[in-house]
């Protein structure tokens, strides 16, 4: 299974064509997607005053509401295959899989996966120009041995964006980077109102047995899972118009040296969710009736209830159809199997090689079954479970939102407080007292004020971060249905073209 | 298929029987059988349950007057359809195989059919009374108790085990036999695993089934994007849909063809097999009573000569008797098969094509949809 194999140099996967994608393109070939009609042109960058220094969530990172858009008119496709996967698939086939055209997107390349003395790496590459990004994965390689051996990533970046220090970059990162990636997002944004995408889950099983060099369809599987997973996480955060600019967004894609991400157990997904709701628990645990005077809010909380429930529901209903589909492959090849069988026994000749042909058409459609499994896998059940993740995220939001609130009441409360003592002290006689007070008074009404703009900039925020995400959220299931549709209607294609091969073998039983 | 080659007024033109009809009361299902004979283009029609068609079968087995008899390959009689409740569905499948599967019956009923067309199309066998009786008769003869054949359905006991493998004296009969066995396997296998396929593309189908359903619950009218997200989950919905209606199309078309094709090889294998037994068996008599014969004592001696002889003539006539059924065997089934395997394929491919146009149908309505 180990096959050298070069690294396509990252001149070829330049040379892919970043331009404008007419309505009527092929989508069997291209990864960008459907652009609307009405996007800009990419030169129409506008000359923003980007800062980069920001690094604080203060103030300083607040965006106008223009500025917000700054990739608004340009369908964000999270594109899950690449135009560069074609050289390495048809470069010959992989052993356990028959690789078939690019937008099947998934069946893992197990030969490449585990050539270990080649210093590969898996690559994740993004995309970042005026308009849409995209991203591509190579190989992979496994550091170190044993227990101690980790995956390496190759994050490639493409952008034209002047935040970068050069249009083309790639560095090595491994799992525990991107959990500290998300990790300092989430404490600087989340806060504020950001929706922070949430950074794929760990998974000891599946790791140990990719460490333990199980080189079998279950790990190779894994691997394209996490790799996939990743890409879509990075994907998500540098479309994020406010989360691009973040100077650790910035290093993390730009850096060849990343400090260590420590105590990952607590930076993992669904470390910070839980420490999320843990907080949203807390929140809901104190006595605090939050006045809404906003029907905004409560709405869309409603429907984000109700819409977490839906997707769940749907992501269950995915995960029983791959399961059927994976039977069906497996019932499909042991079939085929006995037909085959058949075939061999069978004394008529005609009639013996018309049993061998169906064995073989039994076997490609097999093949059909496996990879229309992986496409429903890949692009529904993943989708589901993002967006289930993603919901969770914007809950913690909302959450985010009432603590907001509640503290800045606990400030009104406080300066109540203050401003009784003062009266008080007014009738007692004591005039430093008296001064400490009035100074404590001018300390809390300034945080009653502060307590009041930053729940109004976390609601104008998250009002804005509703939007996008609502926006983002049509677009990406559109695209993924295309995708389906597309393997669906390939698939049936084949069938077809095996169904009119096999015809004329039974025909000739005479 | 054959068609009936006497032109005599008894003689029933095989390929015009068909079962038109099937009613089920409780557990008792009727079918309604109509045939012309050869000679006119009057049609019969009479009404039989699943007893009648086991009093056939008794009657078929226990011609006295016809020699060889043994000899012949019977067509093999579907077995009794269970009426299926939830319950038994599982017993049913076990039982009948794909017999059990399709709507109301059709499958079973197609079967019933070809077995009766095949009984007609014998030389032999259609000429026996039983048979004319059972498609003209108005009164059910079923349920007369018929005196149980000489060849009843043999239940293999531990003796008799022993006879299967009994070396025979002639090459042809011997390889016959040893290719009965192991094709005979390989055909129960083979409809095995393609009713495991099947049963799986129906569960596919229901599952599909879900998620539609689900899709189309997750519809909200509270905004513009939920509007747009709405409609994108109606779409999917609906292709959804389209990928559970083939699925359903598609084992439809493979019960009704290649299902139904392998079934029936598998018990016609059964059935030669059956014959090639009774020949065995008859080789053992044979061989039994020349022994017997030559160590006879001289006042038993004429006698045991006089079973000798009348035993191989017997076996003699058998092993004719089945060279030609093997040989007619051979014919048929192939054609059985190629027929089958032709209409399957074409059945396939006509659905997939139906299917392409529809899914593509749906894409073009995607790219177009605005967001």
């Amino acid at each position: 299974m180990a096959e050298d194999r070069e690294p396509p140099p990252l001149a070829d996967a330049v040379q892919t064509d970043f331009r404008e994608v007419e309505e009527g393109e092929d989508l069997f070939v291209s990864t960008v997607s459907t652009l609307s009609p009405t996007s800009p042109e990419p030169a129409s960058f506008p000359a923003e005053d980007i800062s980069t220094n920001s690094n604080g969530p203060k103030q300083e990172i607040l965006l106008d509401d223009d500025q917000e858009d700054l990739f608004a008119e340009a369908t964000e496709e999270v594109s899950l295959d690449s135009p560069e996967r074609e050289p390495i698939l048809s470069d010959g086939p992989s052993p356990a899989i028959t690789p078939v055209t690019p937008t099947v997107i998934i069946t893992p390349r197990v030969d490449a996966l585990f050539d270990r003395s080649l210093d590969e790496v898996k690559q994740i590459s993004i995309n970042v120009l005026y308009l849409f990004s995209i991203i591509q994965a190579f190989y992979f390689c496994l550091q170190g041995d044993g227990m101690n051996a980790y995956m390496a990533y190759k994050v490639t970046t493409k952008t034209s964006l002047s935040l970068f220090s050069r249009n083309e970059f790639s560095v090595k990162r491994r799992f525990s980077d991107f959990l500290g990636l998300h990790s300092k997002l989430a404490s600087k944004y989340m806060h504020i109102g950001y929706i922070v995408p949430p950074a794929p889950e760990k998974s000891i099983v599946g790791m140990t047995k990719v460490k333990v060099g199980k080189e079998d369809l279950s790990s190779a599987e894994f691997v394209e899972k996490r790799r996939s997973a990743l890409e879509r996480y990075l994907m998500r955060t540098v479309n994020h118009p406010a989360l691009v600019k973040d100077p650790d967004v910035i290093q993390f894609l730009e850096n060849t040296e990343l400090p260590r991400a420590v105590s990952t157990q607590a930076l993992s997904g669904a470390g910070i969710l839980r420490m999320v709701n843990k907080a949203a628990d807390a929140v809901n645990k104190m006595t605090i009736k939050m006045n809404e005077s906003d029907a905004w809010f409560e709405e869309k909380q409603q429907q984000f209830e109700n819409l977490d429930i839906q997707l769940r529901k749907l992501h269950a209903s995915v995960e029983s159809l791959v399961c059927h589909r994976k039977e069906l492959s497996v019932n499909t090849a042991s079939f085929a199997k006995s037909a085959a069988m058949l075939g061999n026994s069978e004394d008529h000749t005609a009639l013996s090689r018309a049993l061998s042909q169906l064995a073989e058409v039994e076997e490609k459609i097999d093949q059909l079954h496996h990879e229309q499994a992986y496409a429903d896998f890949y692009l529904f059940s993943e989708l589901l479970g993002d967006y289930v993740r993603l919901i969770t995220a914007v809950k913690g939001v909302f959450d985010q939102r009432m603590k907001t609130w509640s503290k800045w009441q606990d400030a009104q409360v406080m300066l109540q407080r203050k401003r009784e003592a003062e009266a008080k002290l007014q009738y007692a006689n004591k005039p430093d007292k008296l001064q400490q007070a009035k100074d404590e008074i001018k300390e809390w009404e300034a945080k009653v004020q502060q307590g009041e703009r930053d729940f109004e900039q976390i609601s104008k925020n998250i009002r804005r971060e509703v939007e996008r995400f609502e926006k983002q959220r049509v677009k990406d299931f559109k695209v993924v249905i295309i995708k389906y549709l597309e393997s669906l209607v390939h698939t049936q294609q084949q069938l077809i073209k095996y169904w009119e091969a096999f015809l004329p073998e039974a025909k000739a039983i005479a | 298929m054959k068609g009936s080659n006497e032109d005599s007024a008894q003689s029933v033109n095989g390929s015009s029987i068909k079962i038109t009809d099937v009613t089920q009361d409780g557990d008792t299902l009727t079918f309604a059988i109509t045939s012309q004979k050869s000679s006119s283009s009057a049609g019969v029609c009479v009404f039989r349950t699943y007893e009648d068609f086991e009093w056939l079968q008794q009657g078929l087995f226990s011609q006295e007057d016809v020699p060889g008899l043994q000899g012949v390959i019977f067509p093999p009689l579907p077995s009794k359809p269970l009426p299926s409740t939830s319950l038994s569905q599982a017993k049913a499948l076990k039982q009948l195989g794909f017999l059990a599967l399709g709507d109301e019956w059709m499958i079973y009923c197609k079967a019933l059919e070809l077995y009766l067309q095949q009984v007609a199309a014998h030389t032999t066998l259609s000429k026996s009374k039983a048979l004319y009786s059972f498609l003209n008769s108005s009164e059910s003869p079923g349920k007369q108790c018929g005196k149980k054949g000489i060849l009843n359905r043999l239940s293999q006991a531990m003796e008799e085990m022993r006879k299967e493998g009994h070396k025979d004296v002639d090459e042809f009969f011997q390889s016959e036999r040893d290719s009965s066995t192991n094709l005979s396997a390989l055909f129960k296998l083979s409809t095995e695993k393609f009713l495991d396929v099947v049963l799986n593309k129906q569960r596919l189908a229901l599952a599909c089934g879900h998620f539609s359903t689900s899709l189309h619950l997750c519809v909200n009218q509270d905004n513009p994007t939920a509007v747009a997200f709405s409609k994108i989950c109606l779409k999917l919905s609906d292709i959804i849909e389209a990928v559970k209606i083939n699925y359903e199309k598609v084992s439809d078309n493979d019960i009704s063809t290649l299902g139904l094709g392998l079934d029936l090889e598998s018990r016609y294998q059964e059935a030669k097999r059956e014959m090639l037994f009774r020949r065995t068996c008859k080789l053992v008599e044979l061989e039994t009573a020349n022994r017997n014969s030559e160590r006879a004592k001289p006042n038993k001696k004429a006698i045991m000569e006089g079973v000798q002889k009348a035993t191989q003539k017997e076996f003699d006539i058998i092993s004719s008797v089945a060279k030609q059924e093997i040989e007619h065997y051979h014919r048929d089934r192939v054609s059985l098969l190629r027929d089958f395997l032709i209409c399957w394929c074409e059945k396939q491919l006509s659905t997939a094509r139906e299917s392409s146009a529809l899914l593509s149908q749906h894409l073009d309505a995607c790219k177009k949809f605005a967001v």
